[in-house]
């Protein structure tokens, strides 16, 4: 009976105290799937470092905003020679980092050379590669000097990867992560929470919370009652599932649907026989229902994609038609192959229930034309050494999630085995190119090339589930990069 | 007994060092490499070589594995990869959820369990005997993480009486870290407790056919004190038996447990840890729990003794 008492005096209390935080809240939890290992955007490849401290509490000399396009950070404003290859940053002044010391010219100049340094462990090293030459002029002013124009560069400083570090503090940001945000670390309470609290010093428009919690739960199960009872807020991107209808029509919450630059897509061992043959792929292409796969494989929410880009990106173009699902054709590809009688192969799925899900539908809609797929699941280690690194595979799904990463086809030696010497042509002729226009010219000419060759089979794009509670303001709806951006997120009344 | 004694202590070393060799070869022959996982798609071979050798994972095995059991032999557990801080720290963070965690759960289900057995074995057969096994069957066979899921909807999404899950640290003072213990406790105690509630309830109907038992009636002892005194005492031992299983598989068997209430655990810690290749703390842990439960299972044997006298006699 005591026991009840007391619990019953504890709810009345937790009420009470709920009640009265609706006065002004400036606290957000959110919830995410997976615990960043550490929390140092240049030193580790996990989307979740970027997810909790990008634009929060890490900062880059340009930014990419909420829709994908590329704004002053840490640099005010910028200038870029003629050629095309000298990029002069003039720095914001009065920047401080979370330790209190300055931040200037020489930061900049620490952190890019680090990155591209030798024994550098940037994971997104290639960002630095085309980078000769960084000069602090003065404390505000930089100069980035470059082997030649790069197209793509102001933009790539604006990656998660690419974000600047105190000189003093770079090696203890694993644990703590000091960076020049408008949030800071408050405390990390490992496999359970990361609390940020509101930087007071911040040089910028300072944001509206005053505390935001990221917890981390693993289990989508658990997800919908943690955010059904109000222990967490907001998912920027939900595990729902099959919850997602129950949650669809409680009117305490939004859901927004947005993209993600995750290419979903059936990979191909292109060197592989039979794969080998434009003829077989060209079959797999045509037997895949895209419609059934994006039902089963994310709750009918992706979009269909005919090629290795983002529909939300500029320069997109629609090639989903390429292909169409026709059984017929496809029985009659297999037939210019010499493969009328069909064939076996495996597919390889990673522990995500898009792949695992898709890879049953493709399973069966291969079965079709008689092309007998074994699956194989394994775990994302295992795919990683097996797929990835020994390219020891036939068929394999798996959602691209890095943003303008179409010119992963022309890297030698990646996964794909696929190489088109008329596609790497188109690859280099972009990375060297300003014009935006051309750019795009060339971009679209990179995605049909792609839609035509089939190296993989174009499925959908990773939607991104955002659920939030509907007093919630400013939370990103799509994903140009993987980062929960919290300065513009506030509780409205 | 010293002789015993003696011999108990060898063999729980050597099973000790027997374990130590097979988990370290499980967890090196399991596929993946973790500088891969932690540096993604975009590094170069160049860059995992060099996070490789940082690591220490191009050394030869029998060194590494030299260096690590030597480690564990002067109490130094090494460092993970993916955190970079001491395993001992992980586990002393994690121990402080999951010990508790156990402890809550092991005393809920005796508490249930051996009442529900003694009133069973002393109704066997009648309407209460059926009803109440019937309950402890189902509790036996329904998945845990289902229950878990149906104490979380009623208890934190109806009620709002405790979180939904997640842990605040025992700084956050002890009733509310306790209130958030007390759901999982529950989910884990009552399949545990439908077990043990059988067992001694087959154990006790045992005890109650022996001949001392009609003695005890015959010279007019009343029924309580027949079955909790008499009966009891004697039908502990395999009651014992399966709290000291039971004890250990609570401890790293809350894997499920904690990803539904997302309770920052050593089942957490071994299973992110297995998905990371993160193989130092796997080994590591793993090799505390087997020493936990080598320990635990010594100590069962001791109490035997406790519960029967016979058994201190005897070498």
């Amino acid at each position: 009976m005591k026991l009840w008492k007391t619990i019953l005096a504890a709810a009345t209390l937790s009420l009470a105290a709920a009640t009265s935080a609706f006065a002004a809240r400036t606290d957000l939890t959110l919830g995410i799937v997976l615990e960043p290992p550490h929390l140092d955007p240049t030193a580790g490849a996990g989307a979740a470092i970027g997810e909790v401290t990008y634009a929060n509490v890490f900062e880059g000399l340009t930014r990419i905003d909420d829709n994908g396009q590329v704004q002053p950070a840490l640099a005010e404003t910028w200038a870029v020679s003629d050629d095309g290859k000298v990029y002069t940053f003039k720095l914001h002044s009065g920047v401080k980092f979370h330790d209190g010391s300055a931040f200037s010219a020489d930061d900049v100049k620490f952190s890019l050379d680090r990155a591209r340094a030798k024994d550098s462990l940037n994971p997104q090293k290639p960002l630095f590669a085309h980078i000769t030459d960084v000069t602090a002029v003065d404390p505000a002013t930089v100069k980035v000097t470059l082997d030649g124009p790069q197209g793509d560069f102001l933009y790539d400083m604006g990656q998660v990867a690419a974000v600047i570090v105190g000189k003093a503090s770079a090696d203890g940001n694993k644990d703590k992560p000091i960076g020049t945000g408008p949030f800071k670390l408050d405390h990390w309470a490992k496999g359970s929470e990361i609390t940020l609290i509101k930087n007071p010093d911040y040089w910028g428009t300072p944001a509206a919370l005053d505390k935001a919690t990221f917890r981390i739960v693993p289990d989508a199960a658990a997800a919908v009652p943690a955010l059904l009872s109000g222990d967490i807020q907001a998912f920027a991107n939900m595990p729902a599932q099959d919850a997602l209808a129950q949650v669809q029509s409680d009117p305490r919450f939004s859901v927004v649907i947005g993209s993600t630059e995750g290419e979903t897509i059936l990979s191909i061992n292109n060197k592989k026989p039979p794969f080998d043959k434009l003829a077989v792929r060209q079959a797999l292409a045509s037997a895949i229902d895209r419609s059934a796969v994006i039902a089963a494989a994310s709750n009918g929410l992706g979009k269909p994609i005919g090629s290795h880009f983002s529909p939300g990106d500029a320069g997109y173009v629609d090639l989903t038609g390429v292909y169409p699902h026709d059984i017929a054709k496809a029985k009659a590809y297999l037939k210019e192959a010499g493969l009328e009688n069909g064939f076996s192969a495996t597919i390889k799925l990673p522990p995500v229930p898009y792949a695992r899900d898709g890879g049953q539908v493709i399973q069966s809609q291969l079965k079709e034309i008689g092309v007998n797929l074994q699956i194989i699941p394994v775990e994302w280690a295992e795919w990683l050494s097996q797929v990835f690194t020994n390219k020891d595979y036939d068929l394999t799904i798996v959602s691209h999630v890095e943003p303008n990463d179409i010119d992963i086809y022309s890297r030698p030696g990646y996964y794909f085995q696929y190489d088109n010497p008329k596609f790497n042509d188109v690859i280099k002729e972009l990375g060297t190119t300003v014009d935006k226009d051309k750019r795009l010219e060339l971009l679209g000419e990179a995605q049909k090339i792609l839609a035509h060759d089939v190296p993989a089979v174009y499925l959908f794009e990773l939607p991104k589930i955002g659920v939030w509670d509907a007093k919630l303001q400013g939370m990103w709806t799509n994903w140009p990069i993987e980062a929960d951006d919290l300065t513009k997120v506030k509780w409205t009344d | 007994m010293t002789a015993y004694l003696l011999k108990r202590l060898i063999i729980a070393v050597l099973t000790l060092v027997l374990a130590s060799m097979v988990v370290f070869a499980v967890m090196e022959i399991l596929p993946g490499d973790p500088a891969r996982l932690m540096l993604g798609l975009n590094a170069s071979a160049d860059q995992v070589e060099m996070l490789r050798d940082q690591m220490g994972l191009n050394a030869p095995l029998v060194l590494r594995y030299l260096h690590w059991a030597g480690g564990l032999l002067s109490l130094d557990f090494g460092r993970s990869y993916t955190y970079s801080v001491p395993v001992i720290d992980l586990v002393r963070e994690r121990i402080a959820v999951s010990l508790p965690l156990a402890l809550i759960a092991l005393a809920l289900s005796t508490v249930i369990a051996i009442p529900v057995g003694v009133f069973s074995a002393s109704r066997q057969g009648r309407a209460g005997d059926t009803l109440v096994m019937g309950a402890a069957q189902l509790g036996v066979a329904v998945p845990n993480f289902w229950f878990a899921l149906m104490l979380i909807y009623l208890f934190a999404v109806w009620l709002r009486l405790v979180p939904a899950g997640g842990f605040p640290g025992w700084g956050a003072g002890i009733w509310p870290a306790l209130k958030s213990l007390i759901l999982p406790a529950v989910a884990l105690a009552l399949p545990q407790a439908a077990i043990l509630a059988r067992v001694a309830r087959s154990a006790l109907i045992e005890v109650l056919n022996e001949d001392y038992i009609r003695t005890a009636r015959a010279k007019g002892l009343p029924h309580r004190a027949v079955l909790w005194r008499h009966a009891l005492r004697n039908a502990m031992i395999p009651v014992l038996t399966i709290l000291g299983l039971q004890f250990a598989f609570l401890l790293a068997g809350t894997i499920i447990i904690e990803n539904v209430f997302y309770l920052p655990g050593l089942g957490r810690l071994i299973f992110q840890a297995i998905t990371q290749r993160d193989l130092i703390v796997v080994e590591s842990i793993v090799m505390l729990l087997v020493a936990a439960v080598i320990l635990i299972n010594l100590l069962v044997d001791f109490s035997y003794a406790i519960v029967d006298p016979r058994l201190r006699g005897r070498q």
